[in-house]
C-alpha cells in the first residue's frame, strides 16, 4: 500500500520583498525516514523549514502536512497539528526564565490534562533519554553549555511524543563526538518511536551516518536524491559540496 | 490515525493477575489511564502478567506507564511480567527502562520561616556586595579618568562627541519641555496656596528658588536616568552577550576606557548643558502661569525674580549635575558590564540599572541638601 507523503510541498515559492528566495519547489517526505535538507548559506533552507511549519507564509503553493493543507486549517485543527510535532530550533530556544525541567513541561501542561505526578515523571523520563545528566533538570539554560540546550531543546519538542520532527541544524556548534552522540541519538528515536526527521544540516558527517534522503537546494529550487545518487549529479555546485575536500574526509571509505 | 483511545481491563485468580491492556496508548490517552494504572500497582499478588497483544499503539509516555506498573509491582516482590510484547514496543520499553534515572526536578525547597531569614541573609549580603562593587567600579573609574586626564591623548573624542549628542542634544525637547510644565505647576500650585495670605507676589520667590535649586537638577537628572542610563546597560550588555567586551580585552583594549570614560565624561558634561536650559525653561513655564494667575505683568516678575532670588541658588543647582551625571553614567556602564549570559540579563540589568540610578540621585541631593544648609548658602 502505497502510504501517503507525511509532508508533501508543491509549487512551494517564498519571497522576501522583491527576493525571490524559493521558486516551484517541491518535494514530498515520506513516514520514517530522516530527511536531510542542504543548500549554500543564504539558500533558504531555513526559510524552507520555518515555512514548512508555519512561521512563514509562502508566496505561492502548498504545504500539506499528513495530507492536511496548512493554510486551510482554523485554529483548532492548526493547534491539533503541532502537537504532532516536534520542533528543535537552532540554539535550542528554550524559554530563558524556565528551568531545563519546567521547559520540557510547557508542552504536556498546556496540551494534555495529565497528573502533575505523571507530567514529572514524564519529564524525567525525556530528560534521561536525550542524555543529560539528572543535575541539568534545574538549571536555567543561561547555565548550560550550547550542547546541553541542544539536548534540551530535543527533551521539549519530543515532550508530546511527536510524529514528526524538524530540527535546524541539530549538530553544528557541537564537538564532533557531541555530534556522533546527536546523530545516534536521533537515530534511535527514529527506531524506537518510529519518527519522520526533517533535518537542515550542513554537517557532511550527520548526512553521511543519518540520511535517507538529502534534498539540496540550488537555484531556488531543490534536487533530491540519495547520498550515492547526488554525488554523480552533474550541478556544479552540487558536484562541490559532494566531492570537495571535506566531502572526501566524511565518506565512509 | 488514531486508533481507539487505551484501555484496560484486570482478571484476578487467587494470588495470579492477569492485566489486558488494549487500543493507543499515547499521551492524550493516559490522563484516564493513569490513576486506575497506580492503583493496579498496589494490588494484593504474588504473580501479575501484563498482556500486550492487544496493543496498537503505544508512545514513550504510553510505555512509561506500563513500565512504571511493573517496576512498581517487582518493587513490592510481585513476579510481574509482560506478555505478548510486539517487537518495536520492546524497544520502547527498553528505552523507557533505560531513562528510569532518579532525577530532581525541583531545587530542593526550605521550610518557609527557614527560607524567609535566608532569603533576609541573601539579600543583605546582597546589598554589602553591591555597595562594594559599585565603590570599587567608582575607583576604576576614578583611575581610568585621571590616566586619561594625565594624557588626553587617551580620551576617545568621536566616541565622546557622539555620546554627548545622544544624551544632550537629542534630550532637549523632553527636558525642555517637562521642566517647562513643571515650572506652570509649581507656579499655579504656590500661586494658589499663597493667595490665602495675600502674598501672591511669593509666587515668584518659590518658584524661582524650588526651580533653581532642585526641580530642575531633579527633572533632568531623572529623564537622563530613565533615557541615557539605561541605554548605557542596553548597550554594553549587549555587547557583553555578544560577547563584544571579552574580545576587547583580548585585543589589548580597556573596556573602562573605551565604553566607560567617554559615557561617563559625556554625562558629566552634558547634564549641567541640561539643566541650564532646564532652568531657562522652568522659569518661563513659571514666568506664564505667574503672569496668567497673579497680577503683575512680565516686567515686574522679572524684577521680583532678580531680587528675590540670589545668584548662589543657580551655582546650587548647576554644581549638583556633574556629580548626578557620574552617578548616573556609572551606574549604567557598571551594570551593562555586569550582564551574563542572555538577553533576560539585559533586560533585568537595565531596569536595575535606571532604579538604582535614580535612587542614587535623589540620596546626593539629600546629602547636597544637608552640606548646603551646613555651609549656609
Amino acid at each position: 500500500m502505497a502510504e501517503p507523503p507525511v509532508i508533501r510541498v508543491q509549487g512551494l515559492s517564498t519571497k522576501f520583498g522583491s527576493q525571490v528566495i524559493h521558486h516551484g519547489l517541491d518535494l514530498e517526505v515520506r513516514r520514517g525516514e530522516i530527511f536531510c535538507v542542504v543548500g549554500g548559506a543564504g539558500s533558504g533552507k531555513s526559510v524552507l523549514m520555518r515555512t514548512i511549519i508555519g512561521l512563514i507564509r509562502p508566496a505561492a503553493g502548498k504545504v500539506e502536512i499528513f495530507g492536511e493543507d496548512r493554510a486551510g486549517n482554523d485554529d483548532s485543527g492548526r493547534q491539533r497539528l503541532e502537537m504532532r510535532w516536534g520542533v528543535l530550533f537552532q540554539d535550542g530556544a528554550l524559554f530563558s526564565s524556565l528551568t531545563v525541567a519546567e521547559n520540557v513541561q510547557v508542552p504536556l501542561k498546556e496540551h494534555t490534562d495529565l497528573a502533575p505526578e505523571l507530567i514529572q515523571e514524564i519529564v524525567s523520563l525525556k530528560i534521561a533519554m536525550v542524555g543529560l545528566p539528572p543535575d541539568a533538570c534545574t538549571k536555567y539554560p543561561s547555565e548550560l553549555s550550547g550542547g546541553m540546550r541542544k539536548r534540551a531543546g530535543l527533551a521539549r519538542a519530543l515532550a508530546l511524543d511527536p510524529e514528526i520532527l524538524f530540527l535546524d541544524e541539530p549538530t553544528a556548534g557541537l564537538d564532533p563526538i557531541g555530534a556522533a552522540g546527536f546523530d545516534s541519538l536521533i537515530m534511535s528515536l527514529r527506531q524506537t518511536l518510529g519518527l519522520t526527521v526533517f533535518m537542515v544540516t550542513h554537517d557532511l558527517d550527520s548526512l553521511h551516518a543519518i540520511s535517507d534522503r538529502i534534498a539540496v537546494l540550488v537555484d531556488k529550487a531543490v534536487v533530491i536524491g540519495t547520498i550515492d545518487t547526488l554525488s554523480r549529479e552533474s550541478h556544479a555546485w552540487i558536484h562541490d559540496y559532494f566531492h570537495g575536500p571535506r566531502a572526501r574526509a566524511a565518506a565512509p571509505r | 490515525m488514531r486508533t481507539a483511545s487505551g484501555w484496560f481491563k484486570t482478571e484476578r485468580e487467587g494470588e495470579r493477575l492477569r492485566v489486558i491492556a488494549g487500543g493507543s496508548w499515547e499521551t492524550g490517552a493516559l490522563a484516564e489511564l493513569d490513576g486506575g494504572l497506580r492503583r493496579l500497582a498496589g494490588e494484593p499478588v504474588r504473580i501479575a502478567a501484563i498482556d500486550l497483544s492487544a496493543v496498537d499503539s503505544m508512545d514513550t509516555a504510553g510505555a512509561w506507564v506500563l513500565y512504571r506498573t511493573r517496576r512498581d509491582l517487582r518493587a513490592r516482590g510481585v513476579a510481574a511480567e509482560f506478555e505478548g510484547v510486539d517487537r518495536s514496543f520492546a524497544d520502547l520499553l527498553a528505552r523507557v527502562e533505560e531513562g528510569d534515572v532518579e532525577q530532581t526536578l525541583v531545587r530542593d525547597r526550605l521550610h518557609p520561616v527557614i527560607a524567609l531569614i535566608a532569603h533576609i541573609g541573601e539579600v543583605s549580603l546582597a546589598a554589602f556586595h553591591e555597595c562594594a562593587s559599585l565603590l570599587s567600579f567608582l575607583g576604576v573609574t576614578v583611575i581610568t579618568l585621571g590616566r586619561s586626564i594625565v594624557r588626553p591623548r587617551r580620551i576617545r573624542f568621536t566616541s565622546l562627541v557622539s555620546h554627548i549628542e545622544q544624551v544632550g542634544l537629542t534630550a532637549i525637547p523632553i527636558v525642555g519641555l517637562l521642566s517647562f510644565l513643571i515650572g506652570v505647576v509649581i507656579a499655579y500650585q504656590g500661586a494658589e496656596q499663597l493667595r490665602q495670605f495675600g502674598a501672591q507676589v511669593f509666587t515668584v520667590n518659590l518658584l524661582g528658588n524650588s526651580m533653581l535649586r532642585e526641580m530642575a537638577i531633579l527633572m533632568t537628572a531623572i529623564v537622563v536616568a530613565g533615557r541615557s542610563g539605561s541605554a548605557f546597560t542596553a548597550q554594553i550588555g549587549t555587547m557583553q552577550v555578544n560577547e563584544e567586551v571579552d574580545a576587547m580585552r583580548t585585543m589589548g583594549l580597556d573596556p573602562i576606557e573605551v565604553l566607560v570614560l567617554p559615557r561617563v565624561l559625556a554625562l558629566v558634561i552634558a547634564l549641567p548643558l541640561l539643566t541650564v536650559l532646564a532652568d531657562l525653561t522652568g522659569l518661563a513655564g513659571g514666568a506664564l502661569a505667574t503672569v496668567l494667575v497673579v497680577d503683575i505683568s512680565l516686567a515686574q516678575f522679572m524684577e521680583r525674580l532678580n531680587n528675590a532670588v540670589p545668584l548662589a541658588a543657580f551655582w546650587v543647582g548647576i554644581v549638583k549635575a556633574p556629580v548626578f551625571g557620574f552617578l548616573i553614567a556609572m551606574v549604567g556602564c557598571r551594570e551593562g558590564l555586569m550582564v551574563v549570559g542572555s538577553a533576560e540579563s539585559v533586560g533585568r540589568h537595565t531596569t536595575k540599572s535606571v532604579v538604582l540610578s535614580i535612587f542614587l540621585v535623589i540620596v546626593a541631593d539629600a546629602l547636597f541638601s544637608i552640606f548646603f544648609l551646613y555651609i549656609g548658602v
